[in-house]
């Protein structure tokens, strides 16, 4: 039996009246790549930051490496959407990975040699070593997606969280990233949300839908009535072999 | 002009000046690049009910002004963090709460409040002595803290989200930010004046902001760009008999609408040549 990495027991979160999440129970062992796909609003980024520690659940459990997120957050590598920051922020590539090692620095501490090889090397993983000095919000969409995996990785994660990852992304972009993926997938645990179904379909071992509520496969084989259930909405699936491959709405 | 400075106030202005650019010219950078600029601008405000409660206690307004300015920075930045009370709801609060309690001291204190305008509006010529070893006290706390935590504040203002999964201590460092820029306010009442202590703090740092992506030479520039409009503006309230702290905000903000048209029409043309 492999470790457990995350554990959530009916978990409910509400703003206000509004309930995002409603009785979410979820098991992620060490070395599963999960994807979790709804529609924009189902709660996917609260699932996140509600594993971060971030968003105190108004009831349920939550375990991350068998206590609690506060105490154990520092071991997830955490990409949030790529619109969250001020990309007019005056601070470079590297500086912005550099903020990947903090966890590992802490307060009073200067970063040291090892800090900068760290984050060389992962620039020169996600292929953005060249682009060390720009500033950040003058890369593309799916350079600073880079960079933001980039610092994630550079604090040698146990988990990684993805929020989105493919949504400013071009196409060609989209497959080196899965590559990617493909590679950090042998070593590290990964849960990536996305509202593309497309998006998870290819890589990840696990799938579960979300609207609210959490309904969990532990494969990657979705049917149709499990999608419309989430998506509140008719959808067609065109099957690519056995893993569907894009949704279709028939309004 | 030269001769103006065999007299001591001016040496003193001079001085003034000096010590105001450096603590307004980075802190100024954090002001801007985390947007707190209307937070800043509470807490100078508040700083005026110190200044009547110094009236009214009679000790020194400065020192009610700090006292006022880093208890309005720490009950902003709790009640921003502990409560769900919107922010520019809160930062309304604390600057109309303060203003209010110094006029109420104001007018409580007995017969006439001296300088009272030069707090309201700066006179960098009337600076005294004491006060200058004041604002380098300050000038020296805040050099520190900024060396300090350098890259605990750049993790704090480009996003406070991934700071706290990092384990930063995000809610003592903005309380931290806070307090800065209140003992900045207090640095700069006797130069602009606490009603236009706002605007030396961003204009500076929003021009610097155009020439670099660097935060150190944001700061490094701003502190310049401080310098040559307290002066600039000094020199020109000199010779054309204008009110000093008034000159020296109006010649900063001009300068600065230039630099953002000079910079639109920059782009225009850019785009025109690249179609």
């Amino acid at each position: 039996m492999d470790k457990e990495v995350v554990r959530l027991e009916n978990i409910s979160v509400t703003y206000g009246t509004h309930t995002v999440l409603q009785d979410i129970n979820l098991s992620v062992s060490e070395h599963d790549f999960l994807g979790i796909i709804g529609p924009n609003g189902g709660g996917k980024s609260t699932l996140l930051k509600v594993i971060l520690g971030l968003i105190r659940p108004d009831s349920g459990v939550v375990t991350l490496f068998g206590g609690s997120p506060e105490r154990n957050r520092s071991k997830i590598g955490y990409v949030p959407q790529y619109s969250t920051y001020d990309h007019s922020f005056p601070a470079s590539v590297r500086e912005v990975v550099m903020m990947g090692r903090y966890s590992r620095t802490g307060l009073l501490h200067n970063y040291n040699r090892t800090d900068r090889q760290a984050v060389d090397e992962v620039l020169q993983k996600v292929g953005m070593l060249d682009n060390a000095k720009s500033q950040i919000g003058q890369l593309s969409g799916g350079q600073q997606q880079r960079v933001l995996i980039a610092r994630a990785l550079a604090s040698g994660p146990e988990l990684l969280l993805l929020d989105e990852p493919t949504a400013s992304v071009d196409a060609t972009m989209q497959a080196e990233f899965y590559e990617l993926l493909g590679h950090l997938k042998e070593i590290l645990t990964i849960i990536m949300v996305s509202h593309d179904i497309g998006a998870v379909s290819v890589f990840v071992d696990k799938i579960a839908c979300l609207n609210q509520r959490l309904f969990y496969h532990g494969s990657r084989e979705i049917t149709s009535e499990v999608l419309e259930a989430t998506y509140k909405c008719p959808v067609q699936l065109i099957a690519h072999g056995d893993v569907p491959h894009r949704v279709l709405s028939k309004h | 002009m030269f001769e103006a400075f065999q007299f001591e106030f001016m040496r003193n202005a001079l001085m003034a000046g000096l010590l105001a650019s450096v603590a307004c010219g980075i802190v100024g950078v954090y002001v801007v690049v985390k947007k707190i600029v209307s937070m800043s601008g509470s807490i100078a405000h508040a700083s005026f009910g110190g200044i009547g409660l110094g009236y009214f206690l009679k000790f020194s307004p400065v020192l009610g002004a700090m006292f006022f300015a880093l208890l309005s920075a720490l009950s902003m930045g709790l009640a921003v963090r502990k409560t769900r009370l919107p922010e520019d709801t809160v930062t309304g609060i604390i600057w109309a709460l303060g203003m209010a309690l110094g006029v109420l001291f104001i007018g409580l204190s007995a017969g006439y409040a001296p300088d009272l305008m030069s707090y309201l509006f700066g006179n960098i010529l009337t600076v005294p002595a004491g006060d200058l070893y004041l604002m380098l006290a300050l000038d020296v706390i805040i050099v520190a803290l900024v060396i300090i935590f350098y890259k605990d504040f750049l993790l704090l203002c480009f996003d406070e989200e991934y700071a706290t999964v990092a384990g930063l201590p995000v809610t003592g460092l903005y309380l931290l930010l806070l307090c800065m820029i209140a003992l900045t306010v207090v640095v700069l009442i006797r130069v602009v004046g606490m009603i236009l202590v706002i605007a030396l703090l961003t204009f500076p740092a929003a021009l610097a902001r155009q020439f670099t992506h660097d935060l150190k030479k944001m700061m490094l520039l701003s502190v310049v760009f401080d310098m040559l409009f307290t002066f600039g503006g000094l020199w020109l309230s000199f010779v054309l008999n204008l009110a000093s702290g008034a000159t020296i905000i109006l010649l900063s903000g001009t300068v600065l609408l230039i630099s953002y048209v000079v910079r639109g029409l920059r782009q225009k043309t850019h785009l025109s040549v690249a179609d």
